[in-house]
């Protein structure tokens, strides 16, 4: 295994794309992320790492405000995309979210054909203006998500007909059908088996040629594998953030260098 | 391999007793279970006893109502009695009455003796008329007054018998019973008997029974659920249409949209006790709202369904909540990460999984509503109502009745013919009912789907 697959570590060259200060998330009392400040580059791989309960999820789902359908949720601070204030009034979720896609955990494709899954986002959002063009996104974002060649006998067949690994790539086909410019992935393979896995590391290393990717994981061998960045969270504090190979080679931390050689965790 | 135990045995050291003898414990726990079980096979054994028990007294009862005995007599319509001036006016023809009728069936029934050479000992001519039902003559009238051109022929009839025949001919009048009873005597019974061997009287199907409306208490025998079934089905239309899309939006908006707060709370906590309130007294408020206040007619499906969608809402919102509780959440958040707003991802996703539990819920909801009875005695759908009520719209706001109050109302007359048709008309209900929960679960298994 490449377990140390750091080609480019310099990636600071690459311009900001989502700009987090002074990130503040309450769960009702409870303070979940605390003075949260980080910078996410474009056409880079950030990895989340940290224990459970650190808050690394919930500072994803900050980035393209799902936790506003968390009712005692309550975000401040100052997220900006591209410049532009995520939480400003003005801002509506639903443009964002078109923006910023996501990819969850658990395996969600819609209880749909493989077809209208990846078809759904992009009419919707009145990205094709007839079946030639839709069927033409849907054949890209397959392909892009790398499972083209497993369905396109099948588009027609459940999504939900799929094993898991399938469905988590038809999931990602799914977040890139409508161009994003930052994917989310919360624990992308944690219900997928390790050949699973490799594809969709393999697909994560790919996309990272056009989108800005966001990754929380638990493996800190996928977050070495993928990641040009890495951010480490603990207690809902960011502790540390850098290139991977620094993070991974020579914390500055004591807790990131606890964590990382098993001590905390 | 057994052959080498005997040496080559290990040398077993077990720490407690052998597994192959039970322990004082495990043998009480072994049959406390089988008690449990058996318990539980008792349980639903009686269950069972006591629906086949119901089934069969209904049926036992009831069976007999779809079946009636018809007399064919001929019948000449005399033009001295049926239209004197002899111009077919029908103005002047309808002031002939029934009781004007009456004769012509009497002339029939001697004709019919006559010809057959029926003769039975000490009965009177008006007696062997009294076979026929009271109905007859207002059958003959509503025939003579559509077709006034056939006065002056003679046409052949098949007019109901009266209800005391008909027992007769069900086993429920003998001709010991006939002695005591001032409404039949034992000679009629013998006419009874010849005019079947002649083959003028007859028992088969009485699809009166489904289409006829209510009859009076002496003509048992012409009693039908038409209307009931007209007014039951009017309100459940005015019930789907109203509670369905009402109790729907009432669940989505509680369920997707509203903030939880004490509010919410509040109102979800009275949703659940409006289910639990006594059907009365969403009589009592159609009543004072409907009809007291609103000036809603009385008897009317209209203020029937209305009080039923009150009643079945509750129903339908807690089981709406329930189907959409139970669609998984990441189907809600793979709907908005790909930038679906709040109503896409319901309406695009949310709603349709949940629709099998939502129409399993309505339709649940409106079989309950088929079957209630309290609310609506005190709307005034209890009344003796003959006419047919008009084709839908009018119609919902003419008097009506419904399948659950006529069978209350039939159980209360007192000629023991009512009591099968009480009990048939339980049985017609018991197919509605029956019939829309299969259609549920048809809805359920067609609809059902994995995620």
């Amino acid at each position: 295994m490449n377990d140390m697959r750091i080609t480019e570590r310099n990636v600071d060259a690459n311009a900001i794309k989502i700009a987090a200060r002074n990130c503040q998330v309450y769960y009702g009392d409870t303070h979940a992320i605390k003075d949260v400040d980080v910078d996410i580059r474009d056409k880079t791989v950030t990895a989340f790492i940290g224990p459970s309960g650190c808050g690394k999820s919930t500072f994803l789902r900050c980035l393209n405000r799902m936790n506003d359908t968390i009712d005692v949720c309550r975000v401040e601070g100052d997220i900006r995309l591209d410049g532009e204030d995520i939480y400003d009034a003005k801002v509506d979720p639903v443009q964002l979210r078109a923006k910023v896609g996501m990819v969850f955990q658990k395996p969600n494709p819609f209880p749909k054909s493989i077809y209208d899954n990846i078809a759904y986002g992009p009419r919707i959002h009145g990205l094709a203006r007839n079946k030639a063009e839709l069927d033409e996104i849907v054949e890209k974002s397959l392909r892009r998500g790398a499972i083209w060649d497993e369905v396109k006998d099948r588009l027609d067949a459940p999504g939900t007909g799929l094993s898991g690994g399938q469905q988590q790539r038809l999931c990602i086909a799914r977040a890139i059908a409508t161009e994003p410019e930052v994917l989310l992935m919360d624990e992308p393979c944690s219900a997928l088996d390790p050949i699973a896995t490799a594809q969709v590391e393999e697909l994560i290393d790919e996309l990272r040629q056009d989108y800005s990717v966001v990754i929380v994981t638990h493996s800190m061998q996928q977050a070495a594998r993928v990641s040009q960045k890495t951010a480490f969270f603990h207690l809902g504090n960011l502790v540390e953030y850098g290139d991977t190979g620094q993070i991974f080679t020579n914390p500055h931390d004591k807790r990131t260098e606890a964590y990382i050689t098993g001590r905390i965790g | 391999m057994t052959d080498a135990t005997a040496s080559n045995a290990p040398d077993y050291k077990p720490h407690g007793a052998s597994l192959l003898e039970q322990t004082s414990r495990t043998r009480r726990r072994n049959a406390a279970e089988a008690r449990f079980r058996a318990y539980g096979l008792m349980a639903i054994g009686a269950g069972i006893l006591a629906l086949l028990l119901l089934l069969g007294s209904i049926l036992g009862n009831g069976l007999g109502a779809f079946q009636q005995t018809f007399i064919t007599l001929n019948v000449e319509l005399t033009e001295a009695k049926l239209d004197k001036n002899g111009n077919r006016n029908l103005d002047d023809m309808k002031k002939v009455s029934t009781f004007g009728y009456t004769p012509l069936i009497k002339t029939a029934m001697v004709a019919a003796m006559a010809e057959k050479g029926i003769k039975i000992e000490g009965l009177s001519d008006k007696d062997a008329a009294a076979l026929v039902s009271k109905d007859a003559a207002a059958q003959l009238r509503d025939f003579v007054l559509a077709n006034p051109e056939l006065i002056g022929e003679t046409l052949e009839f098949t007019f109901l018998a009266n209800g005391r025949i008909d027992g007769y001919f069900k086993g429920r009048v003998s001709m010991e019973s006939a002695e005591l009873d001032s409404n039949i005597s034992p000679q009629q019974l013998q006419l009874a008997d010849a005019l079947r061997d002649a083959d003028l009287l007859e028992k088969r199907f009485n699809t009166g029974f489904l289409t006829a409306p209510d009859a009076s208490e002496n003509r048992p025998e012409a009693a039908g659920l038409g209307v009931a079934i007209l007014g039951s089905l009017y309100m459940m239309i005015v019930v789907l249409v109203l509670a369905l899309p009402i109790g729907v939006a009432a669940s989505i908006y509680l369920e997707e949209f509203a903030p939880k707060n004490r509010w919410t709370d509040l109102i979800e906590v009275n949703i659940s006790n409006l289910a639990a309130v006594p059907s009365i007294v969403f009589g009592i408020l159609g009543l004072a709202i409907f009809i007291n206040f609103a000036g809603l007619p009385q008897s009317a499906p209209i203020v029937g369904g209305l009080v039923l969608t009150l009643m079945t809402l509750p129903t339908i919102i807690i089981a709406t909540r329930a189907s959409l509780k139970s669609v998984p959440p990441s189907i809600r958040d793979a709907a908005l990460g790909v930038g679906a707003s709040k109503m896409q991802s319901v309406f695009h996703h949310v709603l349709p999984l949940a629709a099998p539990g939502i129409l399993t819920g309505t339709i649940i909801g409106l079989a309950q509503a088929l079957g209630e009875t309290a609310p609506l005695l005190l709307i005034g759908m209890v009344a003796f109502v003959r006419e047919y009520p008009a084709g839908p719209p009018e119609g919902f706001f003419d008097p009506a009745s419904a399948l659950p109050v006529q069978i209350y109302n039939w159980t209360q007359r007192a000629d023991p013919a009512f009591v099968e048709r009480a009990s048939g008309a339980i049985i017609v209900l018991l197919i509605f009912l029956v019939f829309m929960n299969a259609v549920a679960i048809m809805l359920r298994r067609r609809f059902e789907r994995r995620w």
